[in-house]
This record gives C-alpha cells, structure tokens and sequence, in this order.
C-alpha cells in the first residue's frame, strides 16, 4: 500500500502547489492591488444600457444527445482497459466475453448511425 | 498521525463539504462546478485504499463525461430557480425517505461485514496485495468471466440508454438541406452545364 501511496506523492505535491499558488495569487492581488470599488465597476455593460434578457440562455436538446453518445462510448472504452491488461489471463471465454458486449453497442452504433443521430445538420 | 491519515481527512472533509455545496448552492451550475470538486476528492480517496482504476475512471467518465452532461441538462432547464427553491419543504418528505432508504442500504453492506466478516467471502476475489498484481489486472481476470452476467446487462443497460436518448431527443428538421457527397459525385458535365450557341448580335 505503501508503495502505491508513493508514487502518486508527486501529484498530491502538484496539488498542493496549484492549490497554494492560486490562493496566493488571489491573496496578493486583494492585498497588493488599488481598492477602489465604484458601483458603476460591476454594472452591466451592454452597448450602454441594461441586457434585456437574462444571460443564461437554453441550449439545443441536441447538445445533451451528443453528451449522452459519448458516455456510453467513454463507458465502453473504459471496459476496454482492463479486458486488454487482462486478456492473457481470462482466455478465448473472457475474449468472447468482450466480443459480445461489443457486439451489443456496435447494434446500437449502427442504428444511431442509420438514424441520423451523429449529423448536425 | 502520519500522512496517509492526514491526505484522507483532507479529501474527506472535502467531499463533504464541497456534497453540502451541491444542494445548497445557488446558481445550478455552481452545484455542477461544486459536483465536480466533489468527484476529484472521492477519486483521491479510491486511490488511499488501493483502487488505481476506480479512481482514474472516476475523473474519466464522472469529470469528463457525466459532469459535462449534467452543465448541459442545467442549461438546457428553462426553470425560474428561485421558484423551484419555493416547493423545497414540499420535496421534504419524498426527498428525505430516499435517502434514508440509501443510508440504510449503506449501512446494511458495511455493518454486514463488520457483523459477519465471513460476508466478504463471497466475492469472487479478495483485494489483492499491491505488488502482486495491479489494480486493473485484477479487476480485469473477474469481471469478463466470473461476472459475465452483470457484464453483459451493463452493455444492454447501455444499449438502452443510447436507443432511448435518439428515441426521445432526435427529431428530424424539415427545410435543412444538406450535403450529399455521392449525389454530388455522380452528376456529370453534361448533367451540370449546358452549351449553347449563340449567334453574334442576337443576344440569349
């Protein structure tokens, strides 16, 4: 456990470097830095005048279909890793395994495909 | 209290509080920003007990792709979240017995082996010591073979998921046109142009 522990003791240093560092960039430039808050500072800034509607605006259903393809797809890759670290061990049964699963997504990839579902028009 | 034990309360309390921020945060995509944080400290935490891949397919697929699903779905509500906010006392009870339910749920799966610690024999394989094997290795020689079954449903869970999302989400836009490169392709030169002969000083 030890050993494990570590090598990943480089990047829990990172971490705490980044984390240092931006807390005292943030730190400095509220100490170091001109104070001199104005209301008109934070005000809207538009053309001049007042934004009609609120900034958040709806995203196309599309975007979620696309996020939702390439979970499914990154959930399949991620399968992969350790069927290919293992594949000595497991044989032609855990081989066939694999091949089944990816049987049933290629069904599914192939009626999104048809579907039309990958185009953006 | 050696460093290990230190790092772990570090991403624990972390978690914790960066989960309370989830569900009292304002601003939805705050809540998604706080989720995030919240993913990375548990990812730090599978890796403290030994879970390499867990802890790298966390970030992978729960940052990379679940989290970027969730800013889609926040910005794709048109919801008033200050009215939402309103019917809170109303999702009390509904919301409070659901997670009651995964307390208990929690508590059964851990008190079991602390009660019974013959219960853990019934996995396939124990955690394996680190050095003799990876993470990945391990995990790989159990889940095609000896857990073929909920393997195999997990790729039809996904399959669904896929169906269902073209199902409900696709809808086919009149009035686009598009590019057709094989139609494109197919049309010759004496499809596309035409010559004529015009006489001089008669105009088309």
């Amino acid at each position: 456990m030890d050993a494990l522990l570590k090598e990943y003791f480089p990047i829990l240093v990172f971490i705490g470097i980044a984390g240092g560092l931006s807390i005292v960039m943030i730190l400095a430039s509220l100490v170091a830095g001109p104070q001199k808050p104005d209301p008109e500072k934070l005000s809207a800034y538009e053309c001049g005048f007042d934004p009609f509607v609120d900034s958040r605006g709806r995203f196309d259903v599309r975007f979620y279909l696309v996020s939702i393809l390439f979970i499914i797809f990154d959930l399949e890759v991620a399968f992969l890793f350790p069927w290919a670290v293992s594949l000595g061990d497991i044989g032609v049964f855990g081989f066939w395994s694999m091949m089944i699963f990816l049987g049933v997504l290629t069904v599914g990839f192939v009626y999104e495909w048809k579907k039309g579902a990958l185009e953006w028009e | 209290m050696n460093l290990e034990v230190l790092v772990f309360y570090l991403f624990a309390s972390i978690t914790v509080a960066a989960a309370v921020m989830v569900i009292s945060a304002r601003n939805p995509v705050h809540s998604v920003l706080f989720l995030i944080l919240a993913f990375f400290n548990a990812a730090g935490l599978f890796l403290l007990c030994g879970a390499e891949f867990l802890a790298m397919i966390l970030v992978i697929v729960y940052v990379g792709a679940v989290a970027v699903l969730f800013l889609f779905v926040v910005m794709m509500l048109d919801i008033n979240f200050a009215e939402l906010r309103q019917g809170f006392l109303q999702y009390l009870p509904i919301g409070g017995l659901i997670g009651v339910i995964l307390l208990v749920e929690l508590a059964l799966v851990l008190g079991s082996w602390t009660i019974l610690p013959s219960a853990g024999g019934v996995a396939a394989a124990q955690t394996p010591a680190i050095g003799d094997i990876t993470n990945t290795d391990a995990l790989g020689r159990i889940l095609y073979t000896h857990y073929l079954l909920p393997f195999q449903l997990a790729g039809m869970i996904l399959l669904v998921a896929m169906v269902g999302a073209i199902v409900l989400t696709l809808r086919a836009r009149p009035g686009v046109r598009r590019q057709s490169i094989s139609a494109q392709n197919a049309r010759t030169k004496e499809l596309a142009a035409e010559l004529k002969k015009v006489s001089s000083g008669q105009g088309v």
